[in-house]
This record gives structure tokens, C-alpha cells and sequence, in this order.
């Protein structure tokens, strides 16, 4: 039985007079207790929206609609009333959030930030909490943490922001914890000692870990489990090394292939995915990936592709997946009991080689969705012959 | 701390010397000088000469600012022409009814706009939000001495609710401490002098705060809409803190910040209103008599209430800015 | 060759019209964007319905009132305590002195819009020359510019230091009690809040990424000011004057009930008919009210037209 257990969970924004936003569209994965699970996409495919959604902490609007489970040790978080689940927020699942310096509260010292905690769901008061605060504090790494808790965050740098922060989530030795890009406003060399606390924490208390990130750098570095998100929807599913070693959805190929590698050939190119989280097909008119997709063929257009499950118990939601070295592809396609492929470190950056290059100039599309000019790749019909 | 403190009374002294400028230039610019100024319209020719000569007008210009700076400076403001009293004595004397009402204005403002600028933004959308905002713009657009006129008519002459006029029943026979007619009452025990200056206070001190508090409110609802949506508070949130605790600790506490910046702005609001509301409700403080002065042209009193009052809103501007710095960390001074 | 279906074809053509809708997106400019947003809100069309009807009375309404609006043609109907009331030939009634305040009414709005304006324009343009100055200096940077700043700042400061009504009030004692003297007043005492308005909107433009970015690609510096620095200065100061309106006609209104506003009885406005009025609540409220509504009203639309083009241009509301 697993910790977490998220079943066709989904967010929609209605507004009056606008198109209604499907930001998570049946979002599935579970995390067992003492795992480390990767939720990664681009920004706006609907990951931090899925953690919020889990925590009830998206902001109450009219308009917005949350359907599915999110089932945590048996109760399911979507049917709680307002009190219970704020009694299981910070006490059984916490979360760390992306900005440490605006996600803590400017005119309150640390120390009664992290008290608050401690006293609402373990009732410590007074000098025990302030004693025990400085233990947390201590325990993620906070030099002098007496001083720590007279400060306030703007007296802090901004490592120092994330360390609170993450004590904070910890003082109550939670089941779940969800990190929505603890890293991303870091330094890098502040990101790695941040990781690495979370990598500690994680092992000692077995404490499972849902990581919300776009850099594939951070899951490979640490996740168990990884979900790769588009457009809503879970797209790939799969272990750490059978993920990097053999990616089958031809998106998780191209975040792939987007990341520069020390051990590419000379000479040889990143490959973008062209096009922008934008370019979205709504998912029951076919694949969401469809208009961006190097590997499209007719089959994506139409209806959504099923989930398959291919072996070690990996799946992803393609028609035409990229095929795994020393297999044919269509059977990858048909059967998802495709016979396991030797896998060679080696041959993983060939799949750029067999995926069809993207047209030459989008090696230097601008960094700026808004700006980029769309390229909606032509259909090409002879494909998928 | 301290040496904030000075360094912004230092800064002071730049816009007290152009303060002093101004009404230097206006008291010669003043349709038949100064002379005037003192004697009135009445006085013979002679005798306009020899004030000329003795407050030295026949010397050089630099020379007559000097004298008069120096004059400030020993807070010599010159003579009442209507009353033959001195400015300063006059203003001494009138400054607590103003006071008084002021500070009944603000509680007035900050005592209904905060809760309700609170409320709207938490029904956001709703009728009281609408209400609210509403409500504001007009207190905004509506000249505050007509809503006094308004208020006299129907509050006290038609259902008599309270009083007309003046701050006190002379009648009541109230001993006299610190002019502070409330305060007054209070220190000597005779309550019904007390509730009875308060009972004055009510109809001038609502027309006072229409604006402030239209402002109170706005602000108020503008700034708890943004602080919803901080990050902090989410973090407050996803730490199960109850809403109790949310709302008070995270989400009020950081709302009030710009409100408390406008206070000090908004008291000039209140001074300048007080000019209005006073002479509505002839109520015995500076802004009655401001009035009185512009309609004798007792250029001495206007100019140096002018002046002092300046000062004054200079001052409590600073006051403001202090406690913010002890409200935000942020920008606390050492 | 698979050969496509009809509805297959259509999915994909779908896909060519997304495409389309963003660049359409991408195109619209600040100011349509903005107006675009305006017209949706209730508030701004409220706004400029009344202020639409405002205008239309003061441009065209004089023309048409029924009667001279300075003549006393009811004079002899006028008992103490006792004024004509509202009926065929007089729709507002006749004032105390025996004028059709209708027409009176009507003929006010303009004098109140012209002072209004003149007095709004009087602080746009001496506030945006001190305040451009003072952010052009700053921008320029140098012990010159700082210092030019720093004196044109404290300037504004000493007008600040003086609570608005005190200032108009001492500025009209200079001056006289007059229009011209209202105007000016009025006008001076917006000066502040514009400076401020311009010259720090200038200064954060200086010192954004965008300008940096045309520094850097060459472009010379009074290029960069006209077309990047004062165009998206320009919005701030656009939506105070209309705010200020506001604030101008009530302002001119509480000097005229302190007696220093237009002491020309022939040239009806209704700051002055609201305050003459005061003295005859009891006998005819009718001649403070209306007068009273007007300025309320007026006010009321270009608050709402000001708030409303504060929000529509408002970069961190726009979605």
C-alpha cells in the first residue's frame, strides 16, 4: 500500500468569459513511504499546481474545480473538511516552497516561525519550543541557532532562508514531504548543500519526498521514481536509470536531449524541443504534445493515446514511442510487454539520432516563450509510413 | 535610533527655511505691507512711517530676513490684529480643541476603516466588499463641509441628537487644566464635563474622517488582497496553522504596514479639514479661527498658524516613520 | 501513406489556429490592451458616462439654458426666508436673489470644469517640468545632476510640508480672493505629487533592464528618453491628472466657502453656489444640494475613470 496514491486528479480554472484552463488533466502516480518520487515538466505543465492541489492550498476562487484522489495512508485529502486537513498539514505532510525569502513572513522572526509550528501540532510552548527550535534549526545546519531565532529572514542569506525553511517543515517528523524547486532561487553551490540536506533528512527519519522540479540534474541526482508531467497529465513513468538510459516518450527524449552533457561528441548539438508549453493540444482532441512532437504521426491526432505499461513497471502515454536500442519499434508500440533491452549507457544519446533533427534554426530559438516564434512542424504524413 | 531621529530633524531645517522664505516674500508681498499687517486698514500715514522705521523696512532686504528668522527662531510671531493678543498665546490656547478633534477623527477612521477594508477584501466580490468600495469613493468626493452642513442639519437641528456647536456646555461651568476639554474632565473628576466635550466631538469628528477613512478603507482592502496572495501566507497555510492564526499573525499584521504610512499623511488631510469642519460647527480650536482670520485679513495669525502647523505635520510625520521602523524589521534604523 | 481523415484534418488545422491566436495575442500594444480592459470594466464606463454627460452640459448646455444666468428676473418674488420653488419656468427654482438656478446649474458646469482643468494643467505642467527635470538630472547622474535633483526635490518637499488646503489657503491670501486665484491655488498644490509621480517613474525606467539593454546596443540617450522613458512614464501621470480633477473641483470648492474663491457673482460656479448656499439651508436646501450633488458627481466619474485606467494600465493586474 502505498503512501500517496494520486488517481486522475485534476484542477480546472473556469472563468467567466475565457476559456476554461485545464491545468492538471488526470494526473496519476504514488510515492510508498520512505521513497524519493521526481515530478518533472517545463514550467506550466501543471506540477506545482498537482502539490498544491494535494495540500488544499490552491487559492479558493470561483471557477476552480478539483477532481479525483489523492489518498494519503487511507483518506482521501480531496474529500477533507477545512479543519482536518490542516491538522495533517505540517504534522503528516509538509511542503518547502520555490522563493525561501518570500515564502517566510518579513516582519516575523524566525524563531517564532518555526514555535508556531511546534505549537500548534505539538503543543510545545514557551521555553521547551524555543529550545526545541533551536535544535531544528541546528539540525539543518544552521550555525548559531539561538541567535538564528531572534533574526529575521532579511538577516538571513538566502541558504539560510531554505534551511529555516526546511526545519520548519520537518519539526513535526512528517510522512510526506513535498518540495515544489527548493533549489531554483538558489546558487548552485548553495543547491547542492540544499539537496544534500534533503537527501540526509529523507534518510534518516524515512521520510518520503515528492520533488517538484525542471531540473533533471536535481532527479537524477536523487529521486527513486520519476514522473515526467505535460500538459497536465503524467506523459512517462519510470525508475531512475531506465529513464535516462532508455527514455520512450519522445518528450521526456527531448528534456533529455535539451541538457548539455560532458560526455556528447564534439560538434555535437543540443537538440530544443521547438515550440513552448503553449503549444498544446487539449488532451482529449489527441496527444498534448502532438503539435511539438518530432515522432508524430497520424495515430497522435484523434483520440488520447493510452497509458502503456511497458516492463520493470515503467509506462508512458505515446503511440509511436522513441524505440529502445536493439528493439523494433512498432513492437514497443504494440505490446506492452516489449522484451527488455540491454542496456548501454552508451546508446542513449543516440536517440537523437533517431529522432528526426529539428529544423536547424531552433538550436537558437530565444529563451522567451512569448517572443519564440511558433513552430508548429508541418504533418508529415511519409513518417508514418 | 537616536541618530535617525536627528538626522531627520537636521533635514528639517532646509524646508523650514523655505518655509520661512515663503512667508517672508508674502508678508512683503501683502497688499500694503507688513504695516498693514499690524495696524489693519485703520491707521494714519505717521504712524505707518514709523513702523516702517521701527521694525527696519528701510533697510536692506537680507537684513529684514535676518531679523525676521531671528524672530521665529524666539518663536515671536507677531500680534493678533483682531484680538491684540499675541500668535503664539492664541495658538497655545486653541491647539487642544484641535487636537481633540483630530484624534476623535483618526479613532473614528482607523477604528471603522481597518475592520471594514478587512472584511471587503475578504468577501471580495460580495455585497459589503462592493459596499465599501462604494462607500469610499463618495466619502472621497463629497467636500467635507457640505457633509458637515448635512450632518448639523439633520443630527442636531432636526432629531437633536447632539450638540450644534462649540466644544463644551459653558454652562456645565468645567474647571480648566490643559484645555484639552476631555482630559480635563477626566483629571478633575467632573465626568459630565468629560462626556459632554465628547458629545461635542461626535458630529465635527464624523465629518473629519470621512476622507481619512475612505482612505483607511481602500488601503486597507487593497493591501490584505495583495498580502493573500504572498507566498509567506501559503507557507502559513501548508504549515496547518488554524485560520485564527493565519489572519492575525501573517495575513493583518502585514496588511497594516502601508496603513500605517498613511496615517502620517493623512493627518495633514485632518488639519486641513479641520479648517472646514470647525467653522461648520464653530468649534473653538486653530481651524475656526483660521477662518476667522482670513475673513478680518489678520495676516499675522494666518501666517504664523500657517507656519506652526507646518511644523507640526512635519513632525508627526517623523513620529510615523519611527514607529514604522518598529512595526518592520526591515527597516529598522540603528 | 496512411491517408488522413476529414475530422483528422480538422484537429490539425487546429493546430495551425493556435498558433495563430498567440501571435494575435503578442500584438496588442499597451494602450489597446489597456483600453480593451477598460471597456470591460462597469466602473470606467460609469465613469466616462459621466463624465461624457459633464462635458456635453458645459460645452453645448450655456447655449441652451432658458434663462441669463446672472439676471434677477424673479428679484421681486424673493421674500427673507422665502425663495421661489421648482415649477414650469423655474425647473430648480429661483436662487436667493431671485436667478433660475437651472440655468445657473447649467452654466456652472462649465466655469467648474474650466477650473477644474486650468487649475489640473497648472500642476501637470509646473510638477512635470520639475519632476522631469529633477529625473533627467538624476538619470544624468554627475555631482551637477545629483545636486540639481537634490534642490529641485527639496523644493517639492517644503510644498509638501504644508498640509494642501493650508497652502492653497496661503497662496490665496497672497494673491487675492478670485477665479484666478482658486486656479492657481489649486493648481500649485498638485505641483508636489506630480514631480514626485514623474520623476520617480523616470528614474525606475532609467534603471530598468529594457533601457539598459538600449544602452548597451547603442542607442543614444535622448533617443532612449523619447521613445522608451517617457512614453512608459507618461501612463502614472495620465492617470493622476484625471484623479486630480477630482481632487480640483472639491479644492475650489472649500476655498469658495472660505470666501476666497470667485468673488464675480455674474459668473455662476458651483464651488461658489454651494458655499453661498450655506446660508439658506433652512429656507431652500434644494440651493445647496443640487450644487452639492454636481460636484459629487463629477468628482465620482473621474475617480472612477481615474481608478479604472490606473488598474487597466497597471502591468502586475495585467493576466
Amino acid at each position: 500500500m502505498a503512501l500517496l496514491e494520486v488517481d486522475d486528479l485534476s484542477v480546472t480554472f473556469a472563468r467567466r468569459g475565457q476559456r476554461t484552463v485545464n491545468a492538471v488533466d488526470g494526473v496519476s502516480f504514488s510515492v510508498d513511504a520512505g521513497e524519493v518520487v521526481g515530478l518533472v515538466g517545463e514550467s506550466g505543465c501543471g506540477k506545482s499546481v498537482t502539490s498544491l492541489a494535494i495540500m488544499g492550498l490552491l487559492p479558493k476562487q470561483p471557477g476552480l474545480r478539483v477532481g479525483g484522489k489523492a489518498v494519503f495512508d487511507g483518506t482521501d485529502l480531496l474529500q477533507l473538511d477545512d479543519r482536518s486537513r490542516r491538522d495533517i498539514r505540517g504534522r503528516d505532510i509538509a511542503m518547502i516552497f520555490q522563493d525561501p525569502l518570500s515564502s517566510l513572513n518579513p516582519v516575523i522572526p524566525i524563531g517564532l516561525q518555526v514555535t508556531e509550528v511546534l505549537a500548534r501540532h505539538r503543543g510545545m510552548k514557551g521555553e521547551a519550543a524555543a529550545k526545541e527550535a533551536a535544535a531544528l534549526l541546528d539540525r539543518v545546519g544552521i550555525p548559531d541557532p539561538k541567535r538564528r531565532l531572534k533574526e529575521y529572514p532579511h538577516q538571513l542569506s538566502g541558504g539560510m532562508r531554505q534551511r529555516a525553511l526546511i526545519a520548519m517543515a520537518v519539526a513535526c517528523q512528517p510522512r510526506l514531504l513535498i518540495a515544489d524547486e527548493p533549489t531554483t532561487a538558489l546558487d548552485v553551490t548553495i543547491q547542492a548543500q540544499i539537496l544534500e540536506l534533503l537527501k540526509e533528512l529523507v534518510r534518516d527519519s524515512g521520510t518520503a519526498l515528492v520533488m517538484i522540479t525542471h531540473d533533471l540534474g536535481v532527479v537524477a541526482g536523487m529521486c527513486d521514481t520519476i514522473n515526467v508531467l505535460y500538459a497536465g497529465r503524467v506523459v512517462e513513468t519510470a525508475r531512475r536509470r531506465p529513464l535516462f538510459r532508455e527514455p520512450r516518450h519522445p518528450y521526456t527524449v527531448g528534456l533529455l536531449g535539451s541538457v548539455p552533457r560532458l560526455d556528447a561528441g564534439r560538434g555535437e548539438r543540443l537538440i530544443p524541443i521547438p515550440g513552448s508549453v503553449r503549444d498544446v493540444l487539449p488532451w482529449p482532441d489527441g496527444c498534448a504534445f502532438a503539435p511539438r512532437c518530432a515522432r508524430r504521426i497520424d495515430e497522435c491526432v484523434g483520440e488520447p493515446p493510452e497509458l502503456v505499461l511497458a516492463h520493470d513497471g515503467r509506462s508512458y502515454r505515446c503511440v509511436n514511442p522513441a524505440p529502445v536500442p536493439g528493439s523494433v519499434p512498432p513492437a514497443a508500440k504494440l505490446g506492452p510487454d516489449a522484451p527488455a533491452a540491454p542496456a548501454d549507457p552508451a546508446t542513449a544519446p543516440a536517440d537523437r539520432a533517431t529522432a528526426p533533427a529539428a529544423p536547424a534554426d531552433s538550436a537558437t530559438a530565444p529563451a522567451d516563450p512569448a517572443t519564440a516564434p511558433t513552430q508548429v512542424p508541418a504533418p508529415r504524413e511519409e513518417e508514418s509510413a | 535610533m537616536f541618530r535617525f531621529i536627528v538626522r531627520r530633524l537636521l533635514q528639517l531645517i532646509p524646508t523650514l527655511f523655505g518655509l520661512s522664505l515663503l512667508l517672508f516674500i508674502w508678508l512683503r508681498r501683502l497688499p500694503g505691507g507688513p504695516e498693514t499687517a499690524i495696524l489693519g486698514e485703520r491707521g494714519t500715514p505717521e504712524m505707518r512711517a514709523a513702523i516702517r522705521r521701527n521694525m527696519g523696512l528701510d533697510e536692506p532686504i537680507l537684513v529684514q530676513y535676518g531679523r525676521f528668522v531671528r524672530r521665529l527662531i524666539r518663536l515671536d510671531l507677531g500680534t493678533s490684529t483682531s484680538t491684540k493678543r499675541s500668535v503664539v498665546t492664541e495658538f497655545v490656547e486653541r491647539f487642544p480643541g484641535t487636537v481633540e478633534l483630530t484624534v476623535m477623527a483618526m479613532v473614528i477612521a482607523i477604528g471603522i476603516g481597518i475592520p471594514l477594508g478587512y472584511l471587503a477584501a475578504r468577501r471580495r466580490g460580495r455585497f459589503l466588499d462592493h459596499a465599501s468600495v462604494g462607500g469610499s469613493l463618495i466619502g472621497i468626493c463629497i467636500p467635507v463641509f457640505f457633509l458637515a452642513y448635512v450632518l448639523k442639519a439633520i443630527f442636531s437641528e432636526n432629531l437633536h441628537w447632539f450638540p450644534s456647536t462649540g466644544r463644551q456646555d459653558p454652562t456645565i461651568g468645567a474647571t480648566r487644566v490643559t484645555n484639552f476639554f476631555v482630559l480635563d474632565g477626566l483629571m478633575t473628576r467632573e465626568w459630565d464635563a468629560a462626556a459632554d466635550a465628547l458629545w461635542h466631538l461626535v458630529l465635527p469628528g464624523i465629518a473629519l474622517a470621512s476622507i481619512p477613512l475612505a482612505i483607511i478603507v481602500r488601503i486597507t482592502r487593497a493591501s490584505v488582497l495583495e498580502v493573500l496572495n504572498e507566498d509567506f501566507v501559503r507557507t502559513a497555510e501548508a504549515k496547518g496553522l488554524t485560520e485564527r492564526t493565519v489572519r492575525g499573525r501573517h495575513v493583518l499584521r502585514n496588511s497594516l504596514l502601508p496603513v500605517v504610512t498613511s496615517i502620517g499623511l493623512l493627518t495633514g488631510g485632518l488639519l486641513s479639514g479641520a479648517v472646514l469642519t470647525e467653522t461648520v460647527f464653530a468649534y473653538g480650536g486653530i481651524g475656526a479661527f483660521i477662518y476667522e482670520a482670513i475673513s478680518q485679513r489678520d495676516y499675522p495669525v494666518l501666517m504664523g498658524f500657517i507656519l506652526i502647523i507646518a511644523v507640526v505635520y512635519v513632525l508627526v510625520n517623523l513620529l510615523v516613520d519611527l514607529s514604522y521602523s518598529l512595526i518592520d524589521p526591515r527597516v529598522r534604523v540603528r | 501513406m496512411t491517408i488522413t481523415t476529414g475530422k483528422k484534418r480538422e484537429k490539425i488545422d487546429r493546430l495551425g489556429e493556435l498558433a495563430a491566436v498567440r501571435d494575435d495575442e503578442q500584438g496588442v500594444s499597451l494602450w489597446r490592451e489597456a483600453f480593451r480592459r477598460l471597456r470591460r470594466n462597469p466602473a470606467a464606463i460609469a465613469g466616462a458616462v459621466i463624465l461624457a454627460l459633464f462635458l456635453l452640459v458645459a460645452i453645448v448646455g450655456p447655449f441652451f439654458a432658458p434663462h441669463p444666468a446672472d439676471a434677477q428676473l424673479w428679484k421681486g418674488e424673493v421674500r427673507l426666508g422665502d425663495f421661489p420653488g421648482p415649477r414650469a419656468e423655474n425647473w430648480f427654482g429661483t436662487d436667493h436673489i431671485g436667478r433660475d438656478e437651472f440655468s445657473r446649474m447649467i452654466v456652472g458646469a462649465r466655469q467648474t470644469l474650466l477650473v477644474g482643468v486650468i487649475s489640473t494643467l497648472i500642476g501637470l505642467a509646473v510638477g512635470s517640468f520639475i519632476g522631469g527635470v529633477a529625473g533627467a538630472a538624476a538619470g544624468l547622474g554627475g555631482r551637477w545632476g545629483r545636486s540639481l535633483d537634490n534642490v529641485l526635490m527639496r523644493f517639492v518637499d517644503m510644498l509638501l510640508a504644508m498640509p494642501s488646503l493650508l497652502l492653497a489657503i496661503s497662496i490665496a491670501a497672497i494673491l487675492g480672493a478670485g477665479l484666478t486665484t482658486v486656479m492657481i491655488a489649486v493648481g500649485v498644490v498638485s505641483v508636489p505629487v506630480f514631480a514626485r509621480l514623474l520623476r520617480g517613474s523616470m528614474i525606475a525606467q532609467a534603471n530598468s533592464d529594457y533601457v539598459l539593454a538600449a544602452t548597451s546596443l547603442g542607442v543614444k540617450k535622448p533617443k532612449i528618453a523619447l521613445t522608451h522613458v517617457v512614453p512608459n512614464s507618461l501612463a502614472p501621470v495620465i492617470v493622476q491628472a484625471t484623479l486630480t480633477l477630482a481632487t480640483a473641483i472639491i479644492e475650489a470648492a472649500a476655498l469658495s466657502f472660505l470666501g476666497l474663491g470667485n468673488n464675480d457673482a455674474s459668473i455662476p460656479e458651483w464651488g461658489v453656489m454651494l458655499a453661498d448656499a450655506q446660508q439658506y439651508l433652512d429656507t431652500a436646501p434644494r440651493l445647496a444640494i443640487l450644487p452639492a450633488l454636481a460636484i459629487i458627481i463629477t468628482a465620482l466619474g473621474f475617480t472612477l475613470l481615474g481608478e479604472a485606467m490606473r488598474e487597466a494600465l497597471d502591468p502586475k493586474l495585467r493576466k
